[in-house]
């Protein structure tokens, strides 16, 4: 069976929800994450008074929770920064393939760019299980958008964060702080670092996208893509693509 | 409960219940086989196939409103020989009863050239004429929005089928029971509607549009009232049974949609929102109509008899 089959759609209750930054915030749920079958997979969650279920990375999960961290980009996600603990939500989860950890090599680099960051958490943290040396990047704007950078550091991972501004660690963009060597990458943030990332990279990797979706679970063809080989839909195939199958639209 | 019958004849097949998922909405049907037992459907229309291979149009393809979404898919399809020969051998694996299929084209030949060839499938039981959809440039809605371009293709397509007609009709037209009444003139089995409502959004960011062709479908709970309306003047115009949907989303508006005119009732957008909806409405439907003393649907069409 192709992966993403295991979908759950089940009730979650909000135990945590507080801002790391101005606009992002982290929220912890409680329920059946038995869905969840890899790293670099997405919940798709319903919002009282919006139609369409707001698809969110997975940043960390074991047997009975889930953490979120989300960027507020709109009234839904506004809506859900402002729910309250004991909240239940209605969440799909499992969605999407998530990365390949079998790629990984001795000393993996992971690459994030804002809200493509929080993906990469759960992915580390399994890969320095399995005792990888892992190395990571962490781009924002600015000193104050800055998060995460103590998560990675505590799992023992090689931290490096860049600011544009240069308010905060190295000046510049996460390719300006790439290693000289590493065994394999995995990446996700905005599509413009993607493509940097594509370009500047000097090993194999995976990139994580981000679309407008519909359903989230392969039946609409809302986030279709074309790659090398052939249509993918972002959230059934993907989000997940290994770079040497990526075809850069425009 | 015992007593309560869901059952309905569509066009000379009896099916367990009128719920049957919009095409578009349910792909080829595995997705959904692979949550629930899509067997218990009435039946389903799989995803508008057109002679070509297309990818559709370019995403953005999805935005939301309130109470409903926009879509500008554009008929993503692996064309009617792969869905003969992959597709539809997959789905027999999965689902067992007669499946409804919808046709798309560009052309009058492409209408009758794919319908010739779905009609030979054992599985296919019906074929709903996509002479409707909103969102590819040249085809679809240019058909469905003409009375003589309606029932031209539908009397050209009725001459070499042998499977039952069904044609899928747009509310994007100043007088829908016209429309109609020529599908039935050209020999329209049966109606379906309504297509969704052609729409816009805009992000206020870039102060352009947020799909990639601009503008989309409109569907979802929104667009009930409308397609209620249209299914009632229809269905009150044309002496052949009508397909209701439009944001269908629940036991009551199975209901409500049969007692407007509809033999049987597809449902849309609600699976993308929810994957079990079909198969929650399947199993709420006997309490609703036990709620309205309702002991079978066929007592309902067009009203409580």
């Amino acid at each position: 069976m192709p992966k993403g089959t295991t979908m759950k759609r089940s009730i979650f209750e909000i135990e945590k929800n507080i801002p790391l930054t101005k606009d992002v915030f982290e929220m912890v749920l409680s329920g059946d994450t038995s869905g969840i079958t890899n790293a670099g997979q997405f919940v798709n969650i319903l919002l009282d008074g919006y139609y369409l279920r707001r698809p969110i990375s997975v940043c960390d999960y074991d047997e009975g929770t889930l953490t979120l961290i989300y960027k507020v980009v709109g009234k839904g996600t506004k809506a859900m920064s402002e729910m309250p603990v004991g909240t239940n939500l209605d969440l799909l989860v499992g969605l999407g393939n998530g990365y390949d950890l079998s790629k990984a090599g001795d000393h993996p680099l992971l690459i994030g760019g804002g809200v493509g960051v929080p993906p990469l958490y759960n992915l580390a943290k399994k890969l320095v299980k399995e005792g990888k040396k892992v190395s990571v990047i962490l781009g924002f704007n600015k000193k104050e958008e800055v998060f995460a950078e103590d998560i990675f550091k505590n799992l023992g991972c090689d931290v490096t964060v860049t600011t544009v501004d240069g308010s905060y660690g190295v000046k510049g963009f996460v390719t300006n702080a790439l290693p000289e060597s590493y065994s394999y990458f995995y990446t996700c943030g905005p599509e413009p670092m993607l493509k940097a990332v594509y370009t500047a990279s000097t090993s194999e990797g995976e990139f994580s996208f981000e679309r407008r979706m519909g359903c989230g679970f392969g039946a609409c063809m809302g986030c279709s893509c074309k790659t090398i080989t052939g249509f993918k839909r972002i959230c059934k195939e993907g989000p997940v693509l290994k770079k040497e199958e990526i075809l850069w639209e425009k | 409960m015992g007593e309560i019958d869901t059952k309905i004849n569509l066009l000379g097949i009896e099916i367990d219940n009128p719920i049957i998922p919009a095409s578009g909405t349910f792909g080829y049907g595995y997705e959904y086989a692979e949550l629930y037992d899509i067997n218990m459907l009435g039946t389903f229309s799989f995803k508008g196939t057109t002679a070509e291979p297309r990818f559709g149009n370019p995403t953005p393809r999805i935005a939301e409103c309130p109470a409903g979404m926009i879509n500008c898919i554009g008929l993503q399809n692996p064309g009617i020989d792969k869905v003969i020969s992959e597709e539809l051998p997959k789905l027999k694996k999965v689902f067992h009863k007669p499946v409804m299929a919808n046709i798309s084209g560009f052309s009058m030949e492409e209408y009758v050239s794919n319908c010739k060839k779905i009609d030979k499938v054992d599985m296919v039981g019906w074929i709903e004429l996509n002479v409707s959809c909103p969102n590819v440039h040249g085809g679809g809605l240019a058909f469905g929005t003409d009375p003589d371009n309606v029932r031209n293709v539908v009397k050209a397509v009725k001459k070499i089928i042998h499977k039952p007609l069904i044609v899928k009709l747009s509310p994007n037209v100043t007088d829908i029971v016209a429309i109609a009444k020529a599908a039935e003139e050209g020999g329209a089995d049966a109606i379906s509607l309504i297509n969704s409502l052609m729409g816009l959004r805009i992000d206020l960011k870039t102060g352009e549009p947020i799909l990639g062709i601009k503008t989309g479908g409109l569907s979802g709970p929104c667009v009930l009232p409308v397609a209620l309306r249209c299914v009632y003047q229809v269905a009150h115009a044309v002496k052949i049974p009508v397909i209701g949907m439009g944001g269908v989303s629940s036991a009551e508006d199975v209901i409500e949609m049969m007692m407007a005119g509809a033999t049987a009732v597809e449902i849309g957008a609600a699976n993308l929102i929810n994957p079990y909806a079909c198969k929650e409405i399947i199993e709420d439907l006997p309490r609703i109509m036990e709620k309205y003393g309702i002991k079978s649907l066929k007592d309902i069409i067009g009203g409580r008899k």
